[in-house]
């Protein structure tokens, strides 16, 4: 039987295609390739199955995960579990999108050049910034390219983040940065309420300084207040303020465009995209107007514009002499491949919530946030939050006061169909026996009641 | 309106275009793979990790390599990685300072040379020789003490196997340099040559290309990377292993890179081509190379006799992708490579990449791969004849189009213009005020 995924596989394609090129056979075709290296046996893969096959095979290995729908999981700090609109899906799927590639052709290109243009322009919205690109691969990747852009434009090479970030992040961050000399540096925050240490800061920037890097929630959750005066630091002497956010917490909290940010960046998974086990993902990033800026931007940016003749309004890609297939070695980037579906998906997203859907998202969370604070802080020996401020989707829990270690008890609350929050003893050992949990909109009070009495029960267990 | 793979044939070359198979959509879209968190205990996401595991090895036995890492998110990343590894092992054997040139042709993806030196390398490139393939000579004189490796794609972007890779590999791996192999064009040799059987050392693959995963608009992929056995300890990590009993993240590399993610990797992109592979097996995607091939060969064959288009660098065989040149057209009628791109949309089809490789003078760069039928292909062929055909008759039609797509031709140098470049609602809006303020 021909492959289903290859029409010309069929005696009579194949013999007229190998009449009109005159060859006997496609081996012909491959004649060129030196005998030493002809792969002489077929490759050891299984396959091929038919179409009823591969759906059973794969559906019977992935029944050995368990889902967000299974299990009450209280995991954050990369992805989120947030609720996707059935809409995002529908229009996603559209094949004209899903199918097709980078818009080189805008003539036949318009449906998706006017998505991502959308995307730009409502992600511009939510930060209050002017510039933004049609993504990157992830958050991190966003951080390793902000700092190089940074480094680009101010010619320093020294980049500041704050303590508490993620530690993924971070080596992904020195993976990028590194290699072209950024040094990165990190400075002190406040033990008590996890503001940035103005006086540490204020000693290691100086003229070398790039950047000054923050996240607002940070990684632990809490929000920073102090940032005007991070950003009035890093300013004065010159370098740049990078902020890293959360798209869903700015219905609520004040934009980072509005508190000094150069550069922001970020994960739009939360903005309709599923966590897919960690990918794929979508890497904010967006800048301020200034043309020294933008053209230092890495990855694909859509500009509007007309037709030639002037008669309509059009899309298209802009200023690609800042990429690889033009610029080559001296291109801001070598991102070519983006997360254009996981953007149009966020514009989708953003469209239908609109400023008061996220304005009731952010409280939404916020509130889920301080209530299960509150519970869980009732149990003895847990403290919860360690941090003295406000937080937003992310808190921490110690078991210092308690006797059980924070492993002991994710395996406990496990039992009973619950994942507890992310270990971070061996990012943060100064923390104790403390854990990243997290909640959004999707957790009911049932599921933190439910976390609540695991927790309770874990720690009186013998 | 927007043109897709199912919209037609999309011949654009260099970005395997293939037909995405729908039973992969649907197994990527259950819960098992959407709802899922990275940081769940291993226990719990022992099928995702299966999937991994078996993925890797899969992929690894395709391009003759070691290990796989199926971390980065696409080619680029994938290649960012590699020539991370180069750096690392330069830098284990003390030869980082003074290795620091990566070497690749002139007819090179440009997300080699920028990866080159987004991972703080010297970039020296090499000319091609008169048949487009490597110079050998000129390889020879390149290569020194201060070679840390060599970027290829083979085949080249012009299509044409390197026949000397084994030659290629010794000059480089004797002047101690690795060889980096970029998947951009695997499409054209699976189950027929092997990257690492040639002498590569570190392999990129796309998952988006020769895998068959939607490439969405522009992304998400994923660009698996492959090394061989001496190279393992560098991958990034962590990487799935099994026990016998369990697949579990491995954190254990002496020397890894680090990260190149923060999470395990594009998983809904691997999931699909686990599911194409399967679907595939040996003798499937064998078979895919052979017809993605077949096609390509037919249409260089048929397109090359169309009046204005010539088939640069000789008639040696090609793999899946060819490069075509109207600079006769062009010198001839005055219609351009871009001109031919935009008259071709108006036949329904979409055009091939242009203008490269720049080696190439008014390139047409068309890979047709393996999932069009004749009848496609004859179509295309029949669009270029139309447009030959108007170019010598009635240029100024040519010269005018497109005209049967949703909007005209775009005003690509306005868009990208300082002073009207808009790329934010809100910029347009500031742009309204300030042109209202400036005409009363």
């Amino acid at each position: 039987m021909p492959n289903p995924y290859i029409p010309n596989d069929t005696e009579d394609s194949e013999k007229r295609l190998l009449e009109a090129l005159s060859i006997p056979d496609v081996e012909a075709l491959f004649s060129d390739i030196p005998k030493e290296i002809r792969l002489k046996s077929s490759l050891k893969i299984p396959g091929p199955l038919p179409e009823a096959d591969v759906k059973r095979e794969v559906e019977s290995i992935l029944k050995k995960n368990r889902t967000v729908k299974d299990l009450r999981v209280f995991l954050g700090g990369e992805v989120w579990p947030h609720h996707v609109p059935a809409v995002v899906d529908e229009v996603s799927s559209r094949s004209e999108f899903l199918t097709s590639y980078t818009p080189y052709q805008p003539e036949v290109s318009q449906g998706i050049l006017q998505a991502l243009f959308e995307y730009q322009s409502m992600i511009c919205e939510l930060l209050e910034m002017d510039a933004a690109n049609c993504s990157v691969y992830d958050w991190s990747s966003a951080l390793g390219e902000a700092a190089r852009m940074a480094a680009r434009i101010t010619k320093r090479y020294t980049f500041i983040v704050p303590h508490y970030i993620s530690p993924e992040r971070l080596t992904v961050l020195k993976t990028y940065a590194e290699p072209t000399g950024i040094r990165v540096l990190k400075v002190k925050q406040d033990v008590k309420n996890g503001e940035i240490d103005l006086k540490d800061l204020k000693e290691k920037v100086s003229r070398e300084t790039a950047a000054v890097y923050v996240e607002n929630p940070s990684y632990l959750g809490f929000i920073v207040e102090h940032v005007e005066a991070v950003a009035e630091i890093v300013h004065d002497c010159g370098g740049l303020f990078v902020v890293g956010v959360d798209p869903t917490s700015l219905g609520i909290f004040r934009p980072p465009g509005d508190y000094g940010a150069d550069i922001v960046v970020g994960e739009g998974q939360p903005l309709g995209n599923y966590m897919n086990c960690g990918g794929p993902l979508l890497g904010i990033m967006a800048c301020r107007g200034k043309l020294s800026f933008i053209r230092q931007m890495p990855g694909r940016m859509i500009g509007m514009t007309t037709t030639k003749d002037g008669s309509r309004r059009a899309y298209c890609m802009v200023l690609q002499t800042r990429e690889q297939h033009i610029r080559r070695e001296r291109a801001t980037s070598n991102i070519c491949t983006n997360e254009a579906l996981c953007a149009l998906r966020a514009a989708v997203y953003m469209a239908l919530l609109g400023p008061e859907g996220f304005r009731e998202l952010g409280e939404n969370i916020l509130y889920k946030t301080q209530y299960a604070v509150k519970r869980l802080s009732q149990i003895e020996g847990v403290r919860v939050p360690l941090f003295d401020a406000p937080h937003f989707k992310g808190f921490t829990v110690n078991l210092d006061g308690a006797s059980k270690t924070i492993s002991e008890v994710n395996e406990r609350l496990l039992r009973r169909g619950i994942v507890g929050g992310k270990p971070l003893r061996s990012s943060f050992p100064e923390l104790g026996e403390t854990a990243l949990y997290s909640v959004t909109e999707l957790h009911k009070v049932e599921d933190i009641r439910a976390l609540e009495e695991g927790l309770r029960k874990a720690l009186e267990e013998g | 309106m927007n043109f897709g793979v199912d919209s037609g044939i999309y011949p654009l070359g260099s970005c395997t275009m293939k037909y995405n198979p729908k039973v992969n959509e649907a197994l990527a879209n259950l819960d098992e793979v959407r709802w899922v968190h990275p940081d769940q205990d291993e226990s719990e996401i022992q099928g995702i990790l299966e999937i991994m595991y078996k993925l890797a090895s899969w992929l690894a036995e395709i391009t003759g390599t070691h290990a796989v890492s199926l971390q980065p998110a696409a080619g680029a990343q994938g290649e960012l990685t590699g020539v991370l590894i180069i750096r690392a092992y330069h830098k284990l054997n003390g030869e980082l300072g003074r290795r620091d040139e990566i070497i690749v042709p002139d007819s090179a993806h440009g997300t080699n040379p920028a990866s080159a030196s987004m991972a703080g390398f010297k970039v020296v490139v090499i000319p091609s020789g008169e048949d487009g393939c490597v110079d050998v000579e000129a390889l020879k004189e390149a290569v020194s003490e201060r070679t840390a490796g060599l970027m290829l794609t083979n085949p080249n972007t012009l299509g044409i196997f390197e026949e000397d890779i084994l030659e290629i590999a010794d000059i480089v791996h004797e002047a101690g340099g690795l060889l980096y192999y970029d998947g951009a064009n695997l499409n054209a040799i699976l189950g027929k040559a092997r990257p690492g059987d040639m002498g590569f050392d570190i392999v990129h693959v796309n998952l988006h290309k020769t895998f068959s995963t939607p490439h969405g608009g522009g992304g998400p992929g994923a660009g698996p990377v492959g090394v061989k056995e001496h190279l393992e300890g560098f991958l990034p990590v962590p990487v799935v292993s099994f026990d016998g009993e369990r697949y579990y993240l491995n954190y254990d590399l002496p020397n890894s890179i680090g990260r190149v993610r923060s999470t395990l990797g594009n998983v809904g992109v691997l999931v699909r081509a686990f599911a194409y592979i399967l679907s595939m097996g040996p003798q499937g995607l064998e078979r895919a190379a052979e017809v993605a091939v077949l096609n390509s060969n037919y249409l260089a064959r048929r397109l090359s006799e169309i009046r204005g288009f010539t088939l640069p660098y000789g008639e040696k065989p090609r793999k899946h992708e060819f490069v075509l040149s109207c600079s006769v057209l062009k010198s001839e009628t005055g219609v351009t490579a871009k001109h031919v791109a935009k008259r071709l949309l108006d036949y329904g089809v979409h055009a091939p990449t242009i203008y490269f490789p720049p080696i190439v003078k008014e390139a047409l760069m068309i890979e047709p791969t393996e999932t069009e039928p004749v009848e496609s292909l004859d179509r295309l062929v029949e669009a270029f004849r139309s447009v030959s055909e108007e170019a010598y008759s009635r240029p100024e039609k040519v010269l005018g189009s497109p005209y049967n797509t949703s909007v005209g031709l775009v005003d690509e140098v306005k868009a990208s213009s300082p002073r009207t470049l808009c790329i934010t609602w809100k910029m347009y809006k500031d742009r309204l005020r300030t042109s209202e303020r400036g005409s009363r």
